[in-house]
């Protein structure tokens, strides 16, 4: 039997495999180097950064729900200007692509960003995360509507000659929607679900659980949702998608592809076991093996329904 | 470093406490007090996180499981509080878990030759015995355990075997002292005016006024704190507490499981 395939193609960027690390959740890459081998996945993804640094939110900020947890970290990040000095020598000694995660509270600073950005020869693309709230405008979350999704497309785009992925939010009534009008403005990739907006509440307190009142649901009671997204959206575009949401496992992740993704993120399962995204990428060869699947290409969009 | 461990005994030390002795990677030696566990309690989804647990002991022993002579050890004190820990207690010799350990910074003791005050409250005794064990030897070390109940109070013969001077006080006066753990120490600092430094671990009530009355002493002191998490190595950031320059327009947060869990108490902002 002859070799197999593993390696997919996102914007542009060349993947080993097509299991990445979803933002906010490994870090900047080096926190995870003691646990597992980070040439062993397709790509890295930072953890969301902004204009300047932010300290996040208040606490209680995470909190486990069953199968899944809620986390309102509020983006706690180092800043573009420390990532570039401080994250980015350690990630040019790994022969991985790193993705760079993106968000802004204004139009404005999404385009400051990627202008930022497309000067550091390290990064192979920007992931834009539309999931947060526009302060500048009554702070409607950007990725709710379609022309506020599309107008930070197009700056990002115009700013930018590096690949760029736009991460969509699930808290929409139709995901179609927003994913063509973000394709349109200029998108190379899309990639879904960020988490699901839930709560908890401490009944014996008559308080909600975390401070932030509300947080964004993560882990496997998400992947349904997940995969019903992806699965709408491949239908509706011609872009790459990269499917995220309660992957845990090589068999979670094939579905995902087998709904039209063609990479994945592995997120929330990085926490349990700091070695998730390695071994997923593994499993997914063992997988390919045994079934005598040559090429991973073959099962992209390849459902049956 | 993370390793599949066996549990070697699990044994029921009063109402709801437990301890627990599982196999670990030599690494483990290396073990600073006041690290910590990440233990995944089963390979389920549900509970979906691991559990942050304080290093109560680590060694070697000869055990008949092993055909190579010696085995390396981990311990564990916790107490049943929910989900998590009501599925450890049901766990067996021989059961396996998958652990994360050493993890965060331990208490930082130098080579001060003062006298070691060590104060735990409830199951905060836990990471207090490695540190005993370490400084024993070397140091005066005195332990102050207190709790609402006897039942609380756990392994003082264990820091009495290490020639720990030990005191007691409970809520309801079953063992030691009746009132609070922080009373009896601060009557003890109050009489000696020699060199000190106090480690703590408990209730952030009982941390607080640890903290308060070292302060007003001019004692150096060391706190061990707790806080939700997520992953245990600083990638998810849910484990922050307020550092002492945290303002709402400038926020001062530290990671509980990187940049501790063992803080300098004039470093942390005590609300
Ligand atoms: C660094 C560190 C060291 C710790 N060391 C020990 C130890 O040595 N022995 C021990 O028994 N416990 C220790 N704990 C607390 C222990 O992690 C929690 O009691 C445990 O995670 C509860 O799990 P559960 O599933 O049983 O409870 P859950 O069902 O998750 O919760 C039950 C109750 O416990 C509280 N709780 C849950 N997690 C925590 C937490 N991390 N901190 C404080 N309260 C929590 C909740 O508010 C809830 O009321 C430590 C915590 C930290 C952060
Ligand atoms: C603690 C935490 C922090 C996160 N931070 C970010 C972030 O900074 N930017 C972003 O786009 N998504 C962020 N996410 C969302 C994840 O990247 C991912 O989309 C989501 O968790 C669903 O995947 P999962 O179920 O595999 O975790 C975060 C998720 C978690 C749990
Ligand atoms: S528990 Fe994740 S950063 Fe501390």
């Amino acid at each position: 039997m002859g070799k197999i395939n593993t390696s997919v193609e996102i914007a542009g960027i060349k993947l080993r495999n097509p299991v990445m690390t979803a933002s906010g959740t490994f870090g900047y890459g080096s926190e995870f180097s003691g646990y597992m081998n980070l040439e062993s996945i397709g790509a890295i993804v930072t953890k969301g950064l902004s204009l300047h640094p932010k300290a996040g939110n208040s606490t209680p900020r995470i909190f486990e729900t069953p199968g899944g947890m809620l986390n309102a970290i509020g983006l706690q990040n180092v800043g573009i200007d420390a990532f570039i000095q401080d994250k980015v020598p350690f990630l040019r000694t790994i022969n991985t692509p790193v993705i760079v995660n993106l968000y802004g509270n204004s139009l404005e600073e999404y385009g400051e960003l990627a202008a930022r950005i497309d000067t550091v020869p390290e990064v192979a693309g920007i992931e834009v995360n539309i999931s947060c709230p526009n302060v500048k405008h009554g702070g409607i979350v950007f990725g709710t509507d379609p022309k506020a999704a599309a107008a930070v497309t197009s700056l990002v785009r115009k700013n930018s000659k590096k690949p760029i992925i736009v991460k969509l939010s699930p808290n929409v009534t139709d995901v179609t929607v927003i994913a063509k009008a973000c394709v349109d403005a200029g998108a190379d990739s899309l990639s879904l679900i960020n988490t699901i907006t839930g709560m908890a509440i401490d009944l014996k307190n008559h308080r909600p659980v975390l401070a932030n009142v509300t947080g964004g649901l993560s882990g496997p009671a998400i992947k349904p949702i997940a995969l019903r997204m992806v699965w709408q959206v491949a239908k509706a575009v011609k872009v790459p998608l990269i499917g995220i949401g309660g992957i845990m496992n090589a068999t979670d992740a094939l579905e995902f592809i087998l709904a039209g993704a063609t990479a994945i993120q592995v997120g929330t399962a990085s926490f349990l076991n700091p070695s998730a995204a390695e071994d997923i990428a593994k499993g997914i060869e063992i997988w390919l093996s045994e079934n005598g699947v040559k090429d991973i290409r073959e099962l992209i969009g390849a459902l049956k329904v | 470093m993370q390793f599949k461990s066996e549990i070697l005994t699990n044994v029921e030390l009063s109402p709801c406490y437990f301890r627990m002795r599982i196999t670990a990677s030599p690494g483990i030696l290396d073990s600073k007090a006041g690290q910590f566990a990440m233990v995944r309690v089963n390979d389920a989804i549900d509970p979906l996180l691991r559990r942050p647990f304080g290093i109560y002991d680590i060694g070697s022993s000869k055990t008949p499981y092993t055909d190579c002579g010696s085995q390396t050890y981990m311990e564990i004190l916790y107490k049943v509080v929910g989900k998590g820990t009501a599925m450890l207690a049901e766990l067996k010799a021989g059961d396996k878990l998958d652990v994360i350990a050493p993890l965060g910074k331990g208490f930082d003791f130098g080579d001060v030759k003062s006298e070691k005050i060590l104060v735990g409250g409830g199951i905060g005794l836990a990471p207090l015995y490695l540190l005993a064990k370490k400084l024993a030897d070397s140091h005066t070390v005195r332990l102050f355990a207190g709790g609402r109940n006897k039942d609380d109070i756990l392994c003082i013969t264990e820091f009495e075997r290490l020639g720990v001077e030990t005191y007691v006080a409970t809520d309801d006066g079953t063992l030691g002292d009746q009132g609070l753990v922080t009373q009896v120490m601060m009557k003890h600092l109050a009489s000696v005016t020699s060199p000190k430094q106090i480690f703590a671990c408990g209730p952030m009530p009982m941390l607080k006024a640890v903290a308060g009355i070292a302060k007003e002493m001019k004692v150096s002191c060391q706190v061990s704190m707790e806080a939700y998490m997520a992953c245990g190595m600083g990638a998810c950031l849910g484990c922050v507490i307020k550092g002492i320059k945290h303002k709402p327009e400038q926020p001062d947060y530290r990671c509980v499981c990187k940049d501790g869990p063992v803080f300098n108490a004039k470093e942390l902002l005590w609300e």
